[in-house]
């Protein structure tokens, strides 16, 4: 560690330490009110519903442009799943481009960003608002949203800037001013800036602000109350060493460890379900009559659809455009094999993991329902179903994997601190690019934002800051309006990949290396 | 005897002492010497993004360093003893990369410096020499 970083890390330290607890009421207060008036009509507008109903037009948005690459592409989330695994394994990886990013690595880095308070606490506010039929719908967003996933990945290689040095940068902000040029459209360029824009936004506010707050959260709630700003400072820190100091053995140990967390949350899961093996058909039951009944959840049918789409679509980003800007790092001669293995992630996090947590929530009987009716019985406010403990969020997680395992509680708010930490140094990095897609690249450029960076996330661990929030969710929907707009443009771009690449592998021209 | 002998190389004091062995076998039998050098690599580790977007540009100077600053004096070395030297610099698995190019070189037989390593440290990581003992095709010299 060298002097100079050193320096700067203690002077942020004591700037937050002087700042933070002194004013923090205030600050609380004048921030939410800045928000809340300069940002209520963004917030507003993105979650606009439909005229003369209540369902927002930007889940529409996404379930729409979900079902037309899934379309177009002829379902190739299902067509291309085995070929997407052999690529994962390395199948098809030549050995002399050993010590290059790994399709899986890729993979890896890319689900870290994902994985995580979506697949916990998301999952939760769908099931306890929207009832079990809102797993349903999540599952199906999640299908389909493998298709977006694919579509913008493969664009993200495609279009990336590769420079002399070996560097690459990639991601929406590229293949739209690359993309549209390509097809001589204009506006690519309008719509990468706002795109650009966006990210910022959406890195700042749903990948650090709301991260680091849950995970203050979700210590408090163990531990018992104390000041954010503490756990923002620490969190900060290490965020800092990391993104501005490059010490890279603490993210190196952070994406060792949350793999393995994930893995243990889905065995945790799947034992508590097996314990509860007679209920299985049960809740598989509720999930399939609640998504077209209701079973008298707020909302009804509708409600658990909403639920189940838009918690999808937070938790596994598909058609948002961040994980392009992952992807887009590995090296490969085909961008389309990129696309074929992120077409994985939203099955691993939203199909598979969040289904999970939703089944655990249901099979544990958290929602409270009429013995005689077989309803669930909503809270007084009729906003949502009433629960054992009146949990919501990640405490009714929590309290449904405690009902079985009592230490599983512990076990949870590591997962909880380590995904929010990972998927903060995921952010960090998207908001940079988009950052740099503006500002330029260079050293000081690249600092300022990464300071930035690490002020929020003590800003966003010191205070609930709903408004704030609520911007931040917007502000990441806002980049899938911008980026399914490009999708569209240039999807016969990626068809036509697509067909060419399938065509090859059918002749032999690509072939196993093993 | 024909064929070459393939000398595992990490610039370490074992490996030399590796390649004085090799070197004294390849003038007795009139063979070639293969050096390959192996960086430990898994597709399947972890990485952050900013790792990801650099990935190239370090592979790049990692070859590069160990071009110049491990297999040059080395080879200089071996052919000024009037002994012809191939080379091979390889990331992955490093005992499985020498059971491969030993199978896809004409190799004879192998030849590593042992590293040295604790029992314990042996027994949590591997060792190479080991795991080579254990499963390479060709025999397999351990030099102490």
């Amino acid at each position: 560690m060298n002097r100079s970083f050193a320096g700067a890390l203690v002077a942020l330290a004591a700037l937050c330490a002087m700042a933070a607890p002194a004013a923090a009421q205030s600050i609380d207060a004048k921030v939410n009110e800045i928000f809340a008036n300069s940002t209520g009509w963004f917030v507003s507008f993105i979650f606009a519903p439909l005229p003369g109903t209540s369902f927002p037009w930007i889940v529409l948005w996404l379930v729409v442009g979900a079902c037309v690459f899934t379309v177009y592409f002829g379902l190739i989330q299902f067509r291309a799943f085995p070929h997407s695994i052999a690529l994962v394994k390395g199948d098809y990886s030549d050995p002399n481009d050993a010590g290059e990013v790994s399709h899986f690595q890729a993979l890896a880095t890319a689900l870290s960003g994902t994985v995580g308070l979506g697949n916990i606490a998301g999952v939760a506010v769908a099931v306890g608002i929207g009832g079990p039929g809102a797993t349903f719908w999540m599952i199906l967003a999640g299908l389909l949203g493998m298709a977006s996933k694919f579509t913008e990945c493969t664009l993200g290689v495609k279009y990336r800037n590769e420079y002399p040095d070996g560097t690459v940068s990639g991601g929406p902000m590229y293949y739209m001013s690359k993309g549209f040029a390509e097809r001589g459209l204009p506006g690519g360029r309008i719509l990468a800036v706002f795109f650009a824009v966006f990210c910022i936004l959406g890195a700042l506010g749903g990948g650090n602000m709301f991260q680091a707050n849950q995970a203050h959260a979700q210590i408090a709630n163990v531990v018992g109350d104390y000041p954010g700003w503490i756990t923002g400072i620490v969190l900060a820190g290490v965020v800092f060493a990391v993104i501005v100091g490059g010490l890279k053995s603490i993210a190196r140990v952070t994406e060792k460890v949350v793999p393995f967390m994930g893995i243990l949350y889905v065995l945790t899961a799947l034992v508590i379900i097996g314990l509860n093996a007679d209920k299985i058909g049960w809740a598989f039951g509720q999930v399939f009559a609640g998504a077209f009944t209701g079973l008298g959840v707020a909302g009804g049918m509708i409600g658990a659809l909403i639920q189940g789409f838009r918690r999808a679509a937070f938790s596994n980003e598909a058609g948002v455009g961040s994980a392009a800007i992952a992807h887009s790092a590995v090296r490969t001669k085909e961008p389309i094999t990129e696309g074929f293995v992120s077409l994985l992630e939203p099955f691993i996090d939203t199909v598979v993991i969040c289904t999970m947590t939703a089944l655990v929530i249901i099979i544990t009987g958290q929602l409270i329902a009429d013995p005689e009716t077989g309803r669930y019985i909503l809270n007084e406010a009729g906003t949502a179903i009433q629960t054992v403990d009146g949990n919501s969020g990640v405490a009714l997680t929590s309290a449904a994997f405690s009902s079985a395992f009592g230490w599983f509680q512990y076990i949870l708010v590591l997962a909880v601190i380590l995904f929010a930490f990972s998927t903060m140094i995921s952010w960090s990095y998207y908001g940079l690019k988009a950052w740099t897609y503006l500002f330029g690249e260079g050293k000081v450029t690249e600092l300022i934002f990464k300071v930035i960076f690490c002020i929020f996330v003590v800003i966003g661990a010191a205070a609930s800051l709903g408004p704030v929030i609520d911007f931040s969710d917007a502000a990441i929907f806002a980049m899938a309006v911008v980026n399914i707009i490009a999708l569209y443009v240039l999807m016969p771009i990626v068809k036509r990949e697509l067909d060419s690449y399938l065509s090859r592998l059918k002749s032999g021209e690509i072939r196993k290396f093993r | 005897m024909t064929g070459k002998i393939l000398v595992g190389y990490d610039g370490s004091d074992s490996a030399q002492r590796a390649v004085d062995y090799a070197a004294g076998r390849a003038k007795a039998e009139g063979a070639d010497i293969l050096i390959a050098h192996v960086l430990e690599w898994s597709p399947y580790s972890f990485l952050t993004p900013e790792e990801l977007a650099e990935r190239h540009k370090r592979r790049n100077e990692e070859l590069a360093r160990a071009e110049t600053a491990l297999l040059a004096p080395v080879v200089a070395r071996l052919k000024s003893a009037g002994i012809a030297v191939e080379t091979e610099l390889k990331y992955g698995h490093i005992a499985e990369t020498l059971c491969r190019l030993a199978t896809e070189h004409d190799i004879s037989q192998i030849v590593i410096g042992r590293t040295g390593h604790s029992a314990l440290a042996s027994r949590l990581f591997g060792s190479v020499a080991g795991t080579l003992a254990q499963a390479a095709p060709i025999p397999v010299t351990i030099v102490p």
